[in-house]
């Protein structure tokens, strides 16, 4: 009866205070996302759509390289954001204990986030080159003989993958740095009272009570990996080949065809693929969280 | 009331006539998009300074856009949108075709220029029978560019079969130098072995293009048209290319043969015009021949179209904007175009006269012209070409990927855009 009530009671707001953002949001999201559901199935040159159907579905999945751009693109994302969940969490602990120019370490550590990812892919890429690039001329100081990281299609996207890392672990330390300042130093003294080693506190105090930071970390990073283009583009054009395509890639190589309704049905597809696998897992997530 | 309204009627046919006087009298702007290389931007500010001389009454604005797919998609959509600039510069042949002429383009078959423009580039911007545009700049040639000091070195004979070319190579990497240049850092230089290998695909399958644009004939299942792919394997397993060749750049190799670090560079002999800008010293040393099939008696060159100059359908002042395409075409703009940069080729206009110093790899190529060794390449006789050839092509030339199946793969890429393009047999 209350709860009827409360629920019927009229907002302090008249409904057409919403209209603005509704507009913004109809104009910016909603008219886009449907006609480009509209245009994936049609063949399109700008200038008029023909109806073909699924054609253009059916046309992208039997593209040779879209299985392996479809491939590339989860293991980049697994790949980036295992690592930027491992790697920021460490940092993250090791920038909140008592160390030597904590501030300084810290501001180094999320300094490549605020560059411009274009800017880093290009820098790499010289830095990589196979006979010129100094990270192989440093590797030959060592008598190592230095990998074409690029160039080598057994590796191109995972170097790829390393300077994604290195660009944005900085986010991810910081995410964990705020969770792990929310956790009460008092578990920390009981356990230490208790006689706890340091990887007791971490494994039993640290990793379950940072677990919303984690969530985040690994929401953001694997929908970053999932729909990552800029750095790919920027240091291997989906090369050598096709070996380090993924689907963004793929779909902007069809733009530049000038297959306008195919690309767009790869964008539809990439959008299903990141709600397919981001929903199910955030979900699963926070129930765990909820459990505990 | 009826004052006002009477006021607003006034204000508004003072309007229409401002409007209506505005562009019939006097002064004309015309826009011209052209793209943004400096050997382009170079000659259209030429050939814009010598028109405004004559028509002092018409200011010509150039705007600049990216090249490559990007620039594809600026022109495709600005046309769709009718928002193209008065005349634009674009592709001909198959990227021509893709711009639907009939429904975007001004008819331009009756400029009094068509009359001393060569019947082959006419052949490439036209459709259903009507031309739409003039030629900008002279034909260019794919083919292999080769150092010239280290072919007097060694003594080496300009090759007219392949098998000569490849003992070149052998000696030239015994002298302990690069024979190819090759550079896949920008993928589109890879295609080159394959596209400049037309004329001798043509010579063992004349009916190639026509089959091939009717869904009767692939390149997985015709042998001559396999030989691009195999050439490019053939080099690559001899290792004779250099070795950073994933990572090297265009420039790379143009300096590579240009200074002498390597003896070939397979390429479009467009290549001139950076020579000439950023290795002005090493032009003269840069030489030029077709790329050698298995017959020397049959050896000949695979020519590329300039680009030409177009009038949308939408121009709001097509007439001025016809007169001054008008002028580009003739002998008059086709001379500036020549003069302002180094030629690339043979000029389109008849009586438009290279000068008399050009540098030796324009100077190579006009034998086969004389000779008429000469065709068209394949993206000017028909209108599919795949999208994926320069990735395809580098996964061949870096022996990831062997030509059968590239060859296959190719065939599917170009399936693709058939279908896109409508045609029928698809």
């Amino acid at each position: 009866m209350t709860e009827t009530r409360l629920r019927s009671r009229k907002s302090p707001y008249p409904l057409w205070f919403f209209l603005p953002a509704a507009a913004v949001y109809g104009v910016l999201f909603v008219v886009p996302t449907v006609s480009s559901l509209w245009f994936s199935l049609t063949r399109w040159d700008l200038s008029s759509a023909e109806f073909i159907g699924l054609e253009n579905f059916r046309q992208f999945f039997s593209e040779p390289f879209l299985v392996k751009g479809l491939v590339n693109t989860l293991i980049y994302a697994l790949t980036t954001s295992g690592l930027k969940t491992i790697c920021g969490l460490l940092l993250a602990v090791l920038l909140t204990g008592n160390i030597f120019a904590r501030g300084f370490l810290r501001t180094l550590v999320f300094f490549p986030v605020l560059v411009s990812t274009i800017g880093i892919g290009i820098t790499f890429t010289v830095m990589m080159h196979p006979t010129k690039g100094i990270i192989n001329a440093m590797l030959e100081t060592l008598a190592i003989p230095g990998p074409g990281w690029l160039t080598n299609p057994a590796l191109a996207l995972f170097s790829v993958a390393l300077v994604d890392l290195w660009k944005g672990v900085g986010l991810a330390t910081l995410i964990f740095i705020a969770g792990l300042a929310a956790i009460s130093p008092d578990y920390y003294e009981a356990a230490r009272i208790d006689g706890a080693t340091r990887f007791q506190q971490f494994w039993r105090i640290t990793l379950p009570l940072v677990r919303p930071a984690t969530i985040t970390v690994i929401t953001l990073s694997l929908i970053g990996g999932l729909r990552s283009f800029d750095l790919i583009w920027a240091m291997t054009r989906g090369g050598p080949g096709f070996s380090s395509d993924v689907i963004a890639s793929v779909i902007y190589k069809q733009y530049q065809a000038g297959f306008y309704g195919l690309s767009t049905a790869g964008n539809v597809i990439l959008f299903a693929l990141i709600a397919i696998i981001i929903l199910p897992l955030t979900v699963w997530l926070n129930r765990r969280e909820v459990e505990q | 009331m009826a004052n006002r309204i009477k006021v607003i009627l006034a204000g508004a046919s003072a309007l229409v006539a401002l409007v209506a006087a505005g562009p019939s009298e006097a002064e004309t702007t015309l826009s011209f998009l052209i793209d943004n290389s400096p050997d382009t931007v170079a000659a259209a500010e030429a050939l814009v300074a010598a028109y405004e001389k004559i028509a002092p009454d018409v200011t010509i604005e150039i705007e600049q856009r990216p090249g490559g797919g990007e620039g594809d998609n600026i022109v495709k959509t600005r046309l769709a949108t009718s928002e193209m600039s008065d005349v634009f510069l674009y592709n001909s042949g198959s990227l021509m075709q893709a711009l639907k002429p009939g429904q975007t383009l001004a008819d331009l078959s009756d400029l009094s220029s068509q009359a001393k423009v060569d019947e082959s580039f006419k052949a490439v911007v036209r459709a259903d029978g009507k031309l739409y545009g003039v030629p900008f700049g002279t034909a260019m040639a794919g083919g292999i560019l080769y150092n010239r000091k280290i072919y007097q070195d060694l003594g080496l004979p300009v090759p007219k079969r392949w098998a000569e070319f490849m003992a070149n190579n052998e000696k030239v990497k015994a002298a302990g130098k690069v024979a190819v240049a090759q550079t896949y850092r920008d993928t589109w230089t890879s295609q080159l072995f394959v596209l400049a290998d037309y004329y001798n695909l043509h010579q063992s399958a004349p009916n190639f293009a026509t089959d091939y644009t009717a869904n009767k004939a692939k390149y997985a299942t015709t042998p001559a048209a396999m030989k691009g792919f195999e050439r490019l394997k053939e080099v690559h397993d001899a290792g004779l290319v250099n070795e950073d060749f994933g990572a090297a750049s265009y420039d790379d190799g143009l300096r590579m043969v240009a200074t002498g670090e390597a003896a070939h560079y397979p390429m479009l002999t467009f290549a001139v015009g950076a020579l000439k800008q950023n290795y002005p010293e090493n032009l003269e040393g840069v030489g030029f021949f077709a790329q050698p099939g298995d017959d020397p008696a049959k050896n000949g060159l695979t020519v590329w179209m300039p680009p030409a100059l177009y009038v949308p359908l939408a121009s709001q002042n097509a007439d001025e904007a016809r007169k001054f395409v008008d002028f580009a075409g003739s002998v008059e703009g086709c001379e500036i175009m020549v003069e302002t940069n180094t030629a690339q080729g043979p000029s389109l206009v008849d009586g438009c006269a290279l000068p008399a110093d050009v540098p030796p790899a324009v100077k190579d190529m006009l034998p086969y012209f004389e000779a008429k060794a000469t065709t068209p390449a394949l993206e000017f006789v028909s209108p599919i070409k795949g999208p994926a050839l320069e990735q395809i092509t580098v996964e061949v030339g870096s022996g990831i990927r062997q030509p059968a199946e590239a060859a296959a793969l190719y065939d599917d890429d170009v399936r693709k855009q058939a279908k896109q393009l409508g045609l029928p047999n698809w």
